[in-house]
C-alpha cells in the first residue's frame, strides 16, 4: 500500500473578473513507503502548487483544491485544520526553496528546532532543547550547542538549509517533501546538501518527494520521477529509464536543452521553441503542443489522457519518441 | 584572433566596511577582487566561473569601471582604461557593454523598447538621423530575434526570455565590441536558456564580438568558452583553455567544483565520484592566510598557511594554476585528508556598502 496517493488532485485560482488558473489540473501519483520520487518541471509548471496543496498550505480563500490526498487511507484535504496540523511536522516534514525567509529572524534556531519536539512530542523546553543540539549535529552543523543560541542571520545559507532539514526531520517523520531544496545554493553546498538528504533517506526509510527544476539533482536521487508539463503529469518513469530513453517530446527536449559537463561540446544547443506560456489548454489538447517538434493532427482536439507504459510508467503523448524495443 | 583585446593586471576591488552615525570609520575592507591578471583575446569568449561571493561580478564590473578599481591596470585595445576620466570614459564605453542578469529588474518598466534602446544612442549623440536609428533598431531587434512591432511595448510585455533579448539588444545598439555578460541565463527556464545561448554564439559569430561570460553554471560556462577562469575568493585560482580544464582539472577548487555539478544521467551519477568540500565560503573580509582555499582543501599543507600560490604556467597546455601542490596531486603522491567544517559567520563580512558615497548622510539628527 503506498504511504502517499495522491489521486485526481487539482488547484484552481479564481480571480475576480478574470478566467480562472488551473495550476494543478488533476495531478495522480504515488509514493511508496522509503521511496523517492521527484516532481520535475519548468517555472508555472505547478510543481510548488501541488506540494503546498498535499500539505494543506494554500491560501483558504481564492482557490479551489479538489482530489484526493490520501497519506495512510486518511484523505488529508478533508482533514479538519486542527487534525491537519497534528499530522504536519510530525508526519509529513517540508524543506523549502528559500531557507532564509522559512526561519523566523527573531527566534533563536534552538527555539525553532525545539518547538516541533515541544508540539508534537510534548517535550518540556528543556528537554526538546538537548535533542534539538543531536539534531543539529545529525545534518552536519558544526558547534551544534553554540548554534542553539544563535538567529538565523548569523547563519551562512546552507547552514540555514541544514537547520530547516533538521527542523523537518525532528519527528522522525515518514514523508519528507523537500521543494527545490537546493536552488538557491552554490554547486559545492549543493553537493553538500544532496548528499545530507540521501544519507538521511536511506538511513530513516523517510520517503522524499523532491521538487525540482534541475534534471541533475533528479537524476542522481529519484527513484521515480514525474515530469510536468502546464499542471498535469505527462511522463513518470524510473529514472533509468527516463534519462536513458525519454518518450516525451518535451522530457526529451528539456535532456537536450541543457549543456552537459561529460559529452563533448557540439556546436549549437538544441532548443524548444517558444516559452512556458505558449500553451493551448490541456482541454483543446496537448498544452505543449504548439512548442512541440513532433506535433500531428491527433495532439489537437480532446484532452490527452495520461496512459500507462508497457515498462510500468505513463506517458501523456499521442505521438511520443520511438524506443528501441517496439512496444 | 590571437590579438589581445583586454588584458587585466593585478586588478584589486577593495570595498571599505564602514560604520559611525556622525563620522564614518572605517572599519575594515572587503577584498572582492584581490590581485587577478587575465587577458581575452579578440573575438573569443572568455568564461569566468565561480560560487556567489568570489568576487567574479566585480571583477566584470571593475573592467567597465562600473565601480572604481582600487589598484591594477586594465588596458583595452591598448587604452589605459583605468586613466579615462568623464567624457573620455563615458564616450570610451560605447565599446564594452554589459548584459545583466536579471532581465526584470534591469529594464525600466515604464520605458517602452523604443526609448530603452534609444537612449544609449541619444548618450552618443547618435540618434539624430531619424531613418538611420529606426533601421538600426530593426536590425537589432531582428538580430536578437524579435519582431520589430517590440518596438512600441513595455518590459512587462515580454516573457523572461524575450525580457533577455531585450537587454542583449540594448547592449548591442552601439555596436561594442566586448560585451560583458553577467549571469545571462542563469534567471531562465532551462527551455530558455538553450535559446539564449544559441543566440550569444551566433551574434559572435556575425558580429566578431568578444565576450565575458560570468556564470556559476559550469556546464554552461563551458558550452560557449574558449577559455575558463574559475575564482576563489577574488582570485584566479585555475585558467585553462575550454576542454583542458574538464579533462584535467588541477586545482583541488576545481576538481570539487566539477564533481558537485549533477549531471542529468543516473548511469554517470551512481558511479561518480564526489570530492564533497566542508564548510563554507570564508568572508572575503577576513580571508585565510596563505592559500585562500586551505580551510576547505582536502590535500592542504603547512606551506598553504605560509605562502600564497601565485598563478603560474603548469607546463605547455598553458594551464596555469595557482597551487604549490599541483604536481603532487596529480600524481597521486599527495593523499587528500580529512577536513573539518570551520564556522562562518555572515555577520563578520557584513555586505559592504557598495556605493555608499552616493547616499548623502543626514548630519543633523541627534545622536541618540
Amino acid at each position: 500500500m503506498p504511504l502517499l496517493d495522491v489521486r485526481d488532485l487539482s488547484v484552481v485560482f479564481q480571480r475576480k473578473g478574470a478566467e480562472p488558473v488551473r495550476a494543478a489540473d488533476g495531478v495522480s501519483f504515488t509514493v511508496e513507503p522509503g521511496q523517492t520520487v521527484g516532481l520535475v518541471g519548468e517555472s508555472g509548471c505547478g510543481k510548488s502548487v501541488t506540494s503546498l496543496a498535499i500539505m494543506g498550505l494554500l491560501p483558504r480563500r481564492g482557490n479551489r483544491v479538489t482530489g484526493e490526498v490520501l497519506f495512510d487511507d486518511t484523505d488529508l484535504l478533508t482533514l479538519r485544520p486542527s487534525d491537519l496540523r497534528d499530522r504536519r511536522g510530525r508526519d509529513i516534514g517540508m524543506i523549502f526553496q528559500d531557507p532564509l525567509s522559512s526561519l523566523n529572524p527573531v527566534i533563536p534556531l534552538g527555539v525553532q528546532v525545539a518547538e516541533v519536539l515541544e508540539r508534537h512530542r510534548g517535550r518540556s523546553r528543556q528537554a526538546a532543547l538537548r535533542e534539538a543540539r543531536g539534531l543539529l549535529d545529525a545534518v552536519g552543523i558544526p558547534d551544534p550547542a553554540r548554534r542553539l543560541k544563535e538567529f538565523p542571520h548569523q547563519l551562512s545559507g546552507g547552514m540555514r538549509q541544514r537547520a530547516l532539514i533538521a527542523i523537518a526531520l525532528a519527528c522522525k517523520p515518514r514523508l519528507l517533501i523537500a521543494d527545490e531544496p537546493t536552488t538557491a545554493l552554490d554547486v559545492t553546498i549543493q553537493a553538500q546538501i544532496l548528499t545530507l538528504l540521501k544519507e538521511l533517506v536511506d538511513d530513516s526509510g523517510t520517503a522524499l518527494v523532491m521538487i525540482t527544476h534541475d534534471l541533475g539533482v533528479v537524476a542522481g536521487l529519484c527513484d521515480t520521477v514525474n515530469v510536468m508539463y502546464a499542471g498535469k503529469v505527462v511522463e513518470r518513469a524510473g529514472r533509468h529509464q527516463l534519462f536513458g530513453e525519454p518518450r516525451h517530446p518535451y522530457t526529451e527536449g528539456l535532456l537536450q536543452s541543457v549543456p552537459r559537463l561529460d559529452v563533448d561540446r557540439g556546436g549549437r544547443l538544441h532548443q524548444i521553441r517558444g516559452s512556458v506560456t505558449d500553451n493551448i489548454p490541456w482541454s483543446a489538447g496537448c498544452a505543449f503542443a504548439p512548442r512541440c517538434d513532433r506535433v500531428i493532427d491527433d495532439c489537437i482536439g480532446d484532452t490527452v489522457p495520461l496512459e500507462p507504459t508497457f515498462r510500468g510508467g505513463a506517458l501523456r503523448c499521442t505521438n511520443p519518441v520511438p524506443t528501441e524495443v517496439p512496444a | 584572433m590571437s590579438e589581445t583585446l583586454v588584458r587585466i593586471d593585478d586588478l584589486k576591488v577593495h570595498f571599505p566596511i564602514k560604520s559611525g552615525l556622525l563620522f564614518d570609520r572605517t572599519l575594515g575592507y572587503v577584498y572582492a577582487v584581490d590581485g587577478v591578471s587575465l587577458e581575452i583575446r579578440r573575438g573569443e569568449t572568455y568564461g569566468l566561473v565561480g560560487e556567489s561571493g568570489c568576487g567574479k561580478s566585480t571583477l566584470g564590473r571593475g573592467l567597465l569601471r562600473l565601480v572604481e578599481p582600487t589598484s591594477g591596470e586594465i588596458t583595452f585595445d591598448g587604452v589605459d582604461v583605468r586613466s579615462l576620466k568623464g567624457e573620455q570614459l563615458r564616450l570610451f564605453r560605447r565599446r564594452m557593454q554589459m548584459v545583466f542578469q536579471d532581465p526584470m529588474s534591469s529594464l525600466d518598466p515604464r520605458q517602452s523598447v523604443d526609448s530603452l534602446l534609444v537612449e544609449g544612442l541619444k548618450a552618443h549623440d547618435r540618434h539624430r538621423d531619424k531613418a538611420g536609428v529606426r533601421a538600426r533598431l530593426r536590425s537589432t531587434l531582428d538580430s536578437v530575434g524579435l519582431p520589430a512591432s517590440a518596438l512600441s511595448k513595455y518590459p512587462h510585455e515580454f516573457s523572461g526570455g524575450q525580457r533577455q533579448r531585450i537587454g542583449i539588444a540594448r547592449a548591442l545598439v552601439l555596436g561594442p565590441e566586448l560585451i560583458v555578460a553577467d549571469e545571462p541565463v542563469s534567471a531562465l527556464d532551462v527551455s530558455i536558456q538553450a535559446q539564449v545561448i544559441n543566440l550569444l554564439g551566433d551574434l559572435q559569430e556575425s558580429l566578431g564580438l568578444t565576450y565575458l561570460v560570468i556564470a556559476h553554471d559550469l556546464a554552461v560556462v563551458r558550452h560557449i568558452s574558449d577559455t575558463i577562469g574559475v575564482m576563489y575568493l577574488g582570485s584566479l585560482v585555475e585558467e585553462a583553455q575550454g576542454d583542458q580544464l574538464y579533462e584535467r582539472p588541477l586545482h583541488p577548487y576545481t576538481r570539487a567544483l566539477l564533481s558537485a555539478v549533477p549531471i542529468p544521467d543516473p548511469r554517470v551519477e551512481d558511479r561518480r565520484e564526489r570530492i564533497l568540500l566542508a564548510g563554507d565560503l570564508p568572508s572575503p573580509a577576513n580571508p585565510p592566510s596563505g592559500c585562500r582555499f586551505r580551510t576547505r582543501c582536502p590535500w592542504s599543507q603547512p606551506r598553504c598557511t605560509a605562502e600564497r600560490p601565485e598563478l603560474r604556467i603548469f607546463d605547455d597546455s598553458g594551464q596555469r594554476v595557482a597551487c604549490h601542490f599541483t604536481a603532487e596531486i596529480l600524481t597521486g603522491e599527495l593523499r587528500p585528508h580529512e577536513v573539518r567544517a570551520e564556522l562562518v559567520h555572515p555577520d563578520e563580512g557584513r555586505t559592504p556598502e557598495v556605493g555608499s558615497e552616493l547616499i548623502v548622510t543626514r548630519t543633523d539628527l541627534p545622536t541618540p
